[in-house]
């Protein structure tokens, strides 16, 4: 019965990859604080092996984002995410946002703007890192570049992945989504209404 | 009605722009730093709730331990051993050290990974007037520094440790060594990378060989000359 109510949100793989990125990430996280801040370090010490967990861990970090495109549910799902419409940019202008007047697709335009926000500081925090465990491969002052944007660019990530989290703390329905695949129609109705009629178009 | 697929490849574009960010920053990062740093200075210094120091606004001290905690040593108890392949072994206290010739200039502490601390108050007894005394044998060829966490090693060439700016170093911005700056007692090494100064000095051993110490087993340059 409740089948009825429910619209199929995500796939197996996008709700793995979800969970993989997470688990990483928060590895990521912990392990930069440790070696980021002087008390927590001198608190937990073995450097070396934290930062060995660290580098693994973020070198990890794009390989399910990148296994996740074998899936065509998430190839689909990017290019939704790639895409502004004039629409998205009045949701991000718009004060009253959250009203439903301005029409929603699968993804609002704030989710969008923190899924690339979040692929590019990966990208950057990957490169500027290889540069820092390799410390052969560029001259000491491009070094001093790359320690510098490592950590703007994880203290900007970070925030990002509060902020999310934050977000998905308030919304019991849109955890149920990432967990189980499926949400309520009537919650869809609420925060996705274009995506509801087109899906209910598609059918 | 929108359709899912209209519309400019933001995502895309963002992903480019802060890859393109990044590659500026990390050519011109270090010119930017020194600017905050030197705008910034004052403030982190007088700043008693350390919260200038949680993010990562200019140049400042990144404390690192090997080991896990290490426990403090007390500066009236506090014994440096010169051994290994010397005529004449010693085991100093703080207050030798002190009795020694002292000496003091000011230098760039500079990390491996491209942090630096600018300016820094280095003092203390240099390593050669240490190695003079203790008499190198004549099959001596390096010295292996070690750390009272147990586990830190710094190797370097006997010629290496008599340099002029190689410190056994007893103050830092005219203070004792605190603890999480390595003290009581600690290296300093002036023209080498700060993995090259060991921190809770505890023992020079002179050595007949240059066997890498603990970064430099982990892949770090043997000589860790600053530039290099």
């Amino acid at each position: 019965m409740s089948e009825a109510r429910d619209l199929h949100r995500f796939a197996r793989a996008e709700r793995w990859v979800h969970r993989s990125v997470a688990l990483l990430m928060g590895v990521c996280i912990v392990t930069a604080a440790i070696l980021y801040n002087g008390s927590l370090m001198l608190a937990v010490g073995h450097r070396d092996a934290v930062e060995t967990i660290h580098l693994w861990c973020g070198l990890a970090l794009p390989v399910p984002m990148l296994l996740g495109a074998a899936s065509a549910a998430y190839r689909a799902d990017l290019r939704r995410l790639n895409r502004f419409s004039r629409d998205d940019r009045r949701w991000l202008r718009s004060r009253t946002r959250r009203d439903g007047i301005i029409p929603v697709g699968k993804f609002n335009a704030g989710q969008k703007l923190n899924a690339w926000l979040v692929a590019g500081s990966t990208g950057v925090l990957l490169g500027t890192g290889i540069l820092l465990e390799w410390t052969g491969l560029v001259r000491l002052s491009w070094r001093a570049g790359a320690t510098f944007v490592h950590d703007w660019f994880a203290l900007g990530l970070g925030l990002l992945v509060v902020g999310h989290v934050v977000y998905a703390y308030r919304d019991p329905e849109a955890r149920r989504g990432m967990r189980t695949g499926r949400v309520r129609r009537t919650w869809a109705e609420v925060e996705h209404g274009a995506w509801v009629e087109e899906a209910d178009e598609a059918r | 009605m929108t359709a899912p697929l209209d519309g400019a490849p933001v995502g895309r574009r963002v992903v480019l722009g802060l890859l393109g960010l990044g590659a500026v920053g990390v050519v011109t990062g270090s010119r930017v730093q020194e600017g905050l740093s030197r705008a910034l200075a004052p403030i982190q210094l007088r700043d008693p709730t350390g919260l200038t120091s949680a993010i990562p606004v200019g140049d400042t001290w990144r404390y690192y331990s090997v080991t896990g905690p290490v426990e403090p040593r007390d500066a009236s108890t506090y014994a440096l051993d010169v051994s290994g392949l010397v005529d004449r072994p010693a085991t100093y206290s703080l207050a030798d050290l002190e009795g020694l010739p002292q000496t003091a200039f000011s230098d760039t502490f500079h990390c491996v990974t491209g942090w630096k601390v600018e300016d820094v108050p280095w003092s203390g007894v240099r390593v050669a007037d240490l190695l003079e005394s203790a008499a190198p044998t004549g099959d001596a060829l390096g010295v292996r520094f070690r750390s009272f966490d147990g586990t830190y090693t710094v190797n370097m060439t006997l010629e290496q440790a008599r340099a002029d700016d190689v410190l056994v170093v007893l103050t830092m911005y005219g203070e004792p060594v605190t603890h999480d700056h390595g003290g009581p007692v600690r290296i300093y090494s002036g023209s080498m990378y700060g993995y090259k100064s060991n921190k809770w000095l505890s023992e020079i051993e002179v050595t007949s060989d240059n066997e890498p110490g603990y970064w430099e087993d982990r892949g770090y340059p043997l000589d860790g000359y600053i530039g290099e």
